[in-house]
């Protein structure tokens, strides 16, 4: 059913190359092709007796953005809060399936993996902005205090570089010590990015990052995820198609809970294979 | 546009409508009125009687049977120490029960029925509780009628305010910032630790003072404990000039507080000394006042500050 079928459940080399689909990518592929950060292998998941996924297979390619895209209630959210097991914190979820997380071939949802081992090493930004209520400074540097850091030198060092890298640091770098409330919704969500940076993360999940925010805050965060895209893996929600045909490299496009269509962004929008993905990005439904 | 006159029908109903409105605001406000009068009158009748006795010699004096010489030395530093008693046990206590509910229990039917019994617990006269503790603590523990006995009883007194507070504050935390919190890797205890109880502090600080100020006036249970109506000295120092500088001696030693001296001097004939119960009654009242208005603070000051632990 999906474009790209994700290697079998069974112990195939951990990082799988897909030739063809990468020389397609053309001027975006990097020099060497794509490595596979992470797959997800007939992934089912169920909020109590209510299925909201069906057996999604698809790959996650190594220092690119991809997209989930579809209408409301298909599903996107819930395929991505499942890569950090946020759907932990509530009790009657379960999940059916894989996601392997490379290098190591962790699965992630597996009953006997620790959520706090794929939270660890993943990232995320939320829907709305959600700073805590603390100075703009202790926010970015939560996650380190969390892993146990206490040297002032490297917090101080980490803050700037996250803020920085967030695009954020100029605006912010004189009073570090504010509330982060201070901020603009726009500020807020770049210094939630500034905060899921912060403990070098291996994959950024972004669920709709600027569902919250207006045009001119949604051009900054957009400008920074494709500058991210050098260094991180991302996993990007959004209800807005041109969004995702700006800022990532792969698309999956889901319709109630299964994935109708996955392949490289540019495909998927300019030749489709499914006519149900040609319906709703040319914005007959959704 | 010709405009046509509205049906008499709908007139003389909405008319109806404004007057049952106004008939109740009347009532309302009749009522709140003679409530609000009656209460006023209370605190200015005790203020007018009691302010003239209230002096530096008011505290510092011991009671006595002259009530000209009669003070409420002992009384308040009873109940200054009592209520440091009952804070220290209460707030880790209920503050911890409340985190253990809200965040760590599943829903269970064994949570369901502590749920239940916390609620009923609130609810419990307080005279019972000081059954309880003659019996539990007094004699069963070998207490005695003591401070330390007083302190535990009001906090158990007031643990389930405590509680419910802790858990409401909790609760009404947006869930966003448990799942950024999780999101960035954190254990549960970091979580509560570093993010929900700072910001839930406002809520918990207000619950814990609504909870002493309730202790403060508590008469029955320190009674039935056997707290002295009458005691003419003051407990141990808690410091002391040799090793180890600090002595416990003071939980073990018999008291009074502020609502008992109250009780002792209005049951007594002479009305000079219903006099000094008015004044004894305008300090237990201001006390009350001070910590309402402190919980007020807290919860403006950290609404305002918005950086939080």
């Amino acid at each position: 059913m999906s474009a790209e079928t994700a290697a079998p459940a069974g112990d195939l080399p951990a990082i799988r190359l897909d030739a063809p689909r990468a020389a397609a990518l053309g001027a975006i592929a990097r020099k060497e092709a794509p490595a596979l950060k992470a797959r997800v292998e007939n992934l089912s998941f169920w909020y109590g007796d209510k299925q909201a996924l069906f057996d999604i297979s698809m790959p996650i390619h190594e220092r690119r953005v991809t997209a989930l895209i579809g209408p409301s209630g298909c599903g996107k959210s819930t395929l991505l809060r499942c890569f950090n097991r946020m759907h932990d914190l509530y009790p009657g979820n379960r999940y059916a399936g894989r996601i392997v997380l490379e290098p190591e071939g962790i699965d992630i949802i597996a009953p006997k993996t620790d959520p706090m081992i794929p939270r660890l090493r993943i990232g995320m930004v939320f829907q709305k902005p959600n700073p805590f209520p603390k100075s703009i400074y202790e926010n970015v540097a939560a996650g380190l205090r969390i892993r146990g850091v206490r040297n002032r030198a490297i917090l101080d060092e980490q803050v700037e570089k996250s803020l920085r890298r967030a695009a954020l640091w100029e605006e912010v770098k004189d009073r570090l010590h504010a509330s982060a409330y201070d901020l603009s919704g726009g500020q807020q969500q770049r210094l939630c990015i500034a905060r899921a940076l912060a403990p070098e993360p291996e994959l950024l999940l972004l669920d709709e990052p600027t569902s919250a925010l207006d045009p001119i805050a949604t051009a900054h965060i957009e400008a920074l995820i494709d500058e991210l895209r050098e260094n991180y893996t991302i996993v990007i929600v959004t209800h807005n198609m041109q969004q995702a045909a700006r800022v990532s490299q792969y698309t999956a496009f889901l319709h109630l809970g299964k994935l109708i269509e996955f392949g490289p962004t540019e495909e998927v929008f300019t030749r489709p294979r499914k006519s149900m993905t040609q319906d709703y990005i040319t914005g007959r439904f959704g | 546009m010709a405009t046509a006159p509205i049906a008499a029908e709908t007139l003389r109903f909405v008319r109806r409508s404004r007057q049952r409105d106004l008939w109740f605001a009347t009532l309302a406000l009749v009522i709140l009125f003679a409530a609000c009068l009656t209460l006023f009158g209370l605190i200015a009748d005790l203020v007018i009687r009691g302010a003239p006795h209230i002096d530096r010699d008011f505290f510092t004096s011991y009671p006595s049977r002259r009530p000209a010489d009669a003070g409420i030395l002992s009384a308040w530093v009873g109940t200054v120490v009592v209520m440091a008693v009952t804070a220290v046990i209460a707030i880790p206590l209920g503050v911890a029960a409340g985190v253990y509910l809200e965040e760590y229990a599943r829903r269970s039917l064994f949570t369901d029925i502590i749920e239940i019994n916390i609620a009923n617990l609130a609810a419990v006269p307080s005279i019972i509780y000081g059954l309880l503790a003659l019996g539990l603590f007094v004699y069963g523990a070998g207490f005695g009628s003591t401070i330390l006995t007083a302190g535990v009883t009001l906090a158990l007194l007031i643990l389930p305010v405590i509680i419910v507070a802790t858990r409401e504050a909790l609760r009404s935390l947006p869930r966003e910032m448990r799942e950024g919190a999780f999101a960035l890797g954190a254990d549960r205890w970091q979580v509560v630790s570093m993010f929900l109880l700072p910001a839930a502090r406002p809520g918990i600080m207000t619950g814990v003072i609504v909870g002493l100020s309730r202790a403060i006036g508590e008469t029955a249970p320190l009674i039935t404990i056997g707290a002295l109506t009458f005691i003419a000295f003051l407990p141990p120092p808690p410091f002391t000039p040799e090793f180890p500088w600090i002595s416990l001696d003071w939980l073990w030693s018999p008291f009074t507080v502020l609502p008992i001296q109250m009780f002792n001097w209005v049951s007594r004939p002479q009305p000079a000394f219903h006099e000094l119960a008015a004044a004894a009654g305008v300090v237990l009242l201001a006390l009350t006042l001070v910590m309402n208005g402190l919980a007020i603070y807290i919860r403006y000051r950290d609404r305002a500050r918005r950086v939080l632990g």
